[in-house]
């Protein structure tokens, strides 16, 4: 294992977020309070409560996912994208790192990062509304296989996309309506029944329902299809990423 | 000594069917520098892109000192370092991030003298902290050289290393170059210009459409193939060359007062010794004589064109 070139590329992907500071956390952060002004303020002073909760705080793990979801996708797309374009993939790919190293290199920096923000935005969600944690070490748990699995996720958009609209398009014209649908800023059980059945094939549902879970300890759905849900996906982009090294797909003739 | 490199009929085919390169063999010897001559599409890239690893042989094997580049290709890249033709127009960080980044990459611990070391030999040491993108072409093209040497490599590739590049550099690159060699690294160099092979080069291979179409020592090469021409400097001038040495192909110079013998020097024999005879003969008086001999350039027009 050359675990001195998973920290250069982990140590070199961070670093890029302290150059892009805007982008990467200041951004996100504006993006969620402005939705908390809006959804927690205008909309929550109508519906005030679901499932128990405030409309306020029912919103928060939900958009803690939003942001999760969008900023790994495009942290680890864009990090394996950019060598690609410059031409500096050239070195990974004549260094003596495995693809498991790259892959561990790339995607740990994304999912630090996500996590991280995912931690910074909880922490202004606490500056807006009060927050109780019913299950931390599931919330983690949630938050740190989201990340990854998203992360995962972008690093393939990253090596399937050959020009910047293709890095774009998969999160601007699926990711998002998905999360939108998914269930953050209303209960599934609001839907009427065929909306009900529809949305259980958006996995983002899924996600959400079971970071719901960790905060209030209810949920749309049960906690373990979500957990399920979740790692069947995270298999998946594995089963991917798999595939794409052994055949060399976009990266190498 | 067993050679540092050693290509066995390797080939070559892209995914768009093109075939690059056609059975190649080839053994790097330790310690050289070894000239990759051949033109622009020849393949030359693409040879040591495979050894390098960036792209998937089609055919054949590489080992690279005993070790195969494909099974064991942690122990053969981490001997080779790369400097590649495409300048990558990377980036925002600092020269010394990058390179520092290159040797991480390839798993050596971090040696902050050794990195001085070679931003000061390349002239890059005040742009340390100068983000990459910032700097000129050549300056950029002196970044992918220190990135290559980040991490003490044994063996050198550098493919097209003077293509556009300033003759400051290009002098440096040498010198460079010349003192890896006795430092006893190993160096693989592309090019299409011969005045380099010729310059640098222990040995140099021809490639031409994917095939290697001889691969020798470059005073060999030189004295095998190179013609040779015998300039006489004449007393008066000529008002043509006489019958009798029309048979001997000599050519005469504008103003009359050279008279040019080409011969072989692989041919048994020059020719030389009756041919001052006949001159005498002819009454033909000349003040100075000198040869001078072919270039590469010469040989390798010539290697191309001959059909194979
Ligand atoms: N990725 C590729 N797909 C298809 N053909 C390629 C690819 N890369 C190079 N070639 C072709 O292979 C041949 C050899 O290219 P290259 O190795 O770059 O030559 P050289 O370095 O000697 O100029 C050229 O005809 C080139 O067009
Ligand atoms: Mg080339």
């Amino acid at each position: 294992m050359n675990f001195r070139a998973v920290q250069a590329i982990y140590l070199f992907e961070l670093a890029r977020t302290w150059r892009t500071l805007m982008q990467s956390i200041v951004s996100p952060v504006i993006s969620t309070s402005l939705y908390f002004v809006v959804f927690g303020g205008a909309i929550g002073s109508r519906i005030t409560q679901i499932d128990g909760i405030d409309y306020g705080s029912f919103i928060v793990p939900g958009l803690i996912m939003l942001q999760l979801l969008t900023q790994s996708i495009a942290n680890a797309s864009f990090g394996i994208y950019f060598p690609k374009f410059t031409g500096t993939i050239y070195e990974l790919l004549s260094a003596p790192v495995s693809y498991f190293e790259i892959v561990l290199g790339y995607v740990g920096a994304a999912a630090t990062k996500s996590i991280i923000l995912g931690l910074i935005i909880l922490a202004t969600a606490g500056l807006f509304v009060p927050i109780q944690i019913a299950h931390p070490i599931w919330m983690i748990a949630f938050l740190v296989l989201t990340s990854v699995t998203f992360s995962l996720f972008g690093f393939i958009i990253g090596i399937w996309a050959d020009g910047f609209e293709k890095l774009q398009i998969i999160p601007l014209l699926v990711v998002t309506p998905l999360t939108f649908l998914g269930g953050t800023f209303y209960s599934i059980n609001m839907l009427p029944p065929v909306w009900q059945t529809v949305t259980l094939f958006n996995p983002v549902v899924y996600l959400v329902s079971g970071f719901r879970w960790s905060f209030f300890g209810v949920a749309d759905l049960n906690v373990g299809l979500s957990l399920t849900m979740t790692l069947a996906f995270l298999v998946l982009c594995l089963v991917i990423i798999a595939w794409i090294f052994k055949t060399g797909y976009q990266i190498k003739n | 000594m067993p050679p540092t490199i050693s290509v066995a009929n390797l080939s070559k085919t892209y995914a768009s069917g093109f075939q690059a390169l056609k059975g190649i063999d080839l053994e790097i010897r330790s310690g050289e520098i070894f000239a990759l001559l051949g033109p622009n599409g020849a393949g030359k890239t693409t040879l040591i892109s495979i050894i390098c690893g960036i792209v998937s042989p089609s055919g054949g094997s590489v080992h690279v000192n005993g070790h195969d580049i494909i099974t064991d290709y942690r122990t053969t890249r981490s001997l080779i370092g790369l400097v590649p033709q495409e300048l990558p127009n990377n980036a925002f960080e600092s020269v010394w991030d990058t390179v520092a980044f290159s040797r991480g990459l390839f798993g050596k611990p971090p040696n902050p003298a050794h990195i001085e070391k070679v931003l000061r030999d390349l002239s890059l040491w005040d742009k340390k902290d100068n983000r990459i993108m910032t700097l000129s072409g050549g300056m950029k093209r002196r970044v992918l050289i220190a990135k290559a040497l980040s991490h003490e490599p044994r063996i050198l590739f550098l493919d097209e290393p003077t293509a556009g590049v300033d003759v400051e550099l290009r002098k440096d690159m040498w010198r460079i170059v010349r003192d890896l060699r006795d430092s006893g690294v190993t160096i693989i160099l592309t090019t299409h210009y011969i005045e380099e092979a010729e310059e640098m080069a222990d040995r140099i291979g021809v490639i031409n459409n994917g095939e290697l179409i001889l691969v020798e020592d470059k005073s060999t090469l030189m004295h095998k193939l190179g013609k040779k021409q015998l300039i006489l400097q004449l007393h008066h001038p000529l008002e043509k060359i006489p019958s009798a040495l029309a048979s001997r192909g000599l050519t005469l110079s504008d103003d009359a007062m050279e008279l040019v013998y080409t011969y072989d020097t692989q041919g048994e024999r020059t020719g030389i010794t009756s041919l001052l005879a006949e001159l005498n003969e002819a009454g033909i008086k000349f003040k100075d004589l000198s040869t001078t001999q072919s270039s590469l350039e010469q040989i390798f027009v010539s290697l191309v064109k001959r059909p194979s």
